[in-house]
């Protein structure tokens, strides 16, 4: 491939390549503070390659590629290559990870204890670890959190935030730095998406694990509420939000098991950041 | 060409100490690819590799045993479904390996169960895994009538709660191949194994994956099946009762191109004719981004395994209807 990065996001070390150079030198930037060793070992390839023969010219349409690929994923424009980089890290980590149980939520860790948030795509999980990541917490990842399958510890993956449509304003009000924003990229399938670099003492700590105290179901757009959420339906919960539960068997359920049986958890309903951030701190000084 | 580096290694595995650790991700993509990662990581036991490097091949030796797991509950479900029929199913491929505890099954990776039964009884399997919760995938009516005329297998079949495929063979190549190997000689041979399931014999383990490799498809996923054979043929003990069994099928002059191909790519080297070296180049074509660097002799065997399975008039026919219904070639 013409254009090429090495990345080490948490405990993964992704290879990129593109036909272009664009998505990549937008990575390099925004991953400045990340390891970029073009020589280490690449647990997953990721290639941005043309969706056709003529497509690198004309029309650049970009196909996501590499060691795992949806059979069927949509090609996308070039200018939204950078948000096909991530989708392509992604896809890697949801589909090939097996060294932790993987689960779609995002985290935050104060005191060596980590707040896991999970919930549909919209529930607001993403942007709440990054509005807390601002305000005294340790951002730990907006996409996956990575439970230990020996001890039980959260492991970070503090990829970029994938801040989507009206989140991006609210965390340009809440961030000064304009410089760790990426590119607002208008009109993906997703809407807009601005990503935005994580605090520096979240890249620093990437691969500092924490235990985890709380599990949070948010739910944004719905009038203050906290009700707590059995064990049993969390469980199902996590396993239709954990890409490899199946695929790690036994180990996978002791995992889930261990996390469900020891860490409380609750759904909060809120209208706001604000509102929910003063929320998480009541329930998170409530703990024992 | 990393597909090369990667035979070399699976070849001879001692060489994995003296590799740079640049030249890892090149040969792990390709392997990837190839689906040899689980093969090539039971290959690298117990050599000293990279941290790195043995963290994957970890993970991948995890894959290829749920695999073997997975492959192995499907079998006992199909020979479970076709129990109250009297019929046990001969497996073919990935899961005959791994149910004989062959070499060829360690690390393999291993998708669709592939059972053989007799071309007679193909009605009632089939009404007996309908009933057993699998359903077909091909709605098309010309693909549907397609398979069930002119193809060595009924349309593929789906479970609805295990989402597993299950390809029903009642031989080993498509009825419009120039080889006729004998369907009802490989019943006949077949080996029992215990719990309702049968296996090819020795030689006829070899023949079908010489003739699936040579005489059908056009070679994507042609390294492992390669491997498939090299490890096969190690396991036969009668060298001229398998060239008597090929002579049977129709399949010398494809087990002779095999030989030769596994030598020269995973052995010693042999010679090779000029048609070899196509195949060889075509089956070493992955670079070291895991891509196919050679498209256009990937579609050149494309051409060659649809001239191979049809005559020229029902191909023509073939590709226009195919045409029609918006297929285009990979």
């Amino acid at each position: 491939m013409r254009h090429a990065l090495t990345l080490g996001i948490g405990p993964a070390t992704f290879r990129i390549g593109s036909e272009w150079g664009q998505p990549i030198d937008q990575l390099s930037a925004l991953y400045a503070a990340y390891p970029q060793d073009a020589a280490a070992v690449a647990d997953y390839t990721v290639r941005l390659e043309p969706a056709g023969p003529l497509r690198r010219w004309w029309r650049p349409s970009v196909r996501i590629a590499g060691d795992h690929m949806l059979p069927d994923a949509a090609p996308m424009a070039l200018r939204h290559g950078l948000l096909a980089a991530e989708m392509g890290m992604n896809l890697q980590m949801a589909l090939g990870w097996r060294r932790h149980l993987l689960i779609h939520a995002s985290s935050v860790e104060k005191d060596g204890r980590a707040l896991v948030m999970t919930g549909e795509s919209g529930s607001g999980k993403s942007t709440l670890a990054a509005l807390l990541g601002e305000r005294g917490w340790r951002f730990m990842g907006d996409e996956f959190a990575l439970l230990d399958l020996s001890d039980g510890g959260v492991h970070p993956f503090p990829r970029l935030v994938s801040l989507k449509n009206a989140a991006i304003e609210a965390m340009r009000a809440e961030v000064g730095d304009s410089a760790r924003f990426g590119p607002l990229l208008e009109d993906t399938p997703k809407g807009a998406i601005r990503h935005l670099v994580p605090p520096a003492d979240a890249i620093a700590r990437m691969r500092e694990a924490a235990v985890p105290a709380l599990l949070l179901f948010p739910r944004y757009g719905v009038a203050r509420d906290v009700r707590p959420v059995g064990q049993g339906e969390v469980f199902m919960r996590l396993t239709q939000a954990s890409t490899n539960y199946v695929a790690l068997g036994e180990e996978g359920f002791e995992a889930l098991h261990r996390f469900v049986t020891e860490v409380p958890a609750l759904a909060i309903d809120y209208e706001s950041g604000d509102e929910a951030a003063a929320m998480i701190d009541e329930l998170w000084s409530a703990l024992p | 060409m990393s597909a090369r580096a990667l035979v070399a290694l699976l070849r001879d595995p001692v060489r994995a100490s003296a590799l740079a650790e640049s030249e890892w991700n090149g040969i792990i993509s390709a392997a990837r690819a190839e689906r040899l990662l689980g093969t090539l990581a039971v290959r690298l036991e117990g050599v000293d590799v990279p941290d790195p490097v043995s963290a994957i091949l970890a993970d991948a030796q995890l894959d290829a045993e749920r695999e073997k797991r997975i492959a192995l509950w499907e079998a006992n479900r199909a020979a479970a479904a076709l129990a109250p029929l009297g019929l046990e199913p001969i497996l073919l491929k990935g899961a005959a390996y791994a149910a004989a505890g062959l070499r060829a099954g360690k690390g393999r990776m291993i998708g669709d169960l592939d059972i053989l039964v007799p071309r007679d009884r193909l009605d009632e399997a089939e009404a007996a895994l309908l009933a057993a919760g699998w359903e077909w995938v091909k709605p098309d009516p010309y693909d549907d009538a397609y398979y069930r005329r002119w193809m060595h297998e009924l349309p593929p079949l789906i479970h609805r709660e295990r989402d597993r495929m299950i390809d029903v063979h009642h031989t080993i190549l498509p009825l419009t191949a120039r080889p006729r190997p004998d369907a009802a000689a490989l019943i006949t041979q077949s080996v029992e194994l215990g719990g309702g399931l049968l296996v090819l014999s020795q030689e006829d383990r070899v023949l079908h994956a010489v003739a699936h490799m040579m005489a059908d498809g056009d070679l994507s996923g042609g390294l492992r099946n390669l491997w498939d054979i090299r490890c096969l043929l190690a396991d036969i003990e009668d060298k001229s009762a398998l060239d008597r069994r090929a002579a049977h099928h129709g399949l010398t002059a494809h087990l002779a191109r095999a030989r030769r191909l596994v030598a020269h790519v995973y052995g010693d080297g042999l010679r090779l004719t000029f048609a070899d070296r196509l195949f060889v180049r075509r089956l070493l074509s992955r670079d070291a981004w895991g891509q196919d660097s050679r498209k256009w002799l990937g579609l050149a065997f494309y051409i060659r395994s649809h001239l191979l399975r049809m005559p020229p008039l029902m191909l023509m026919r073939h590709l226009w209807t195919k045409w029609r219904k918006g297929h285009r070639p990979a």
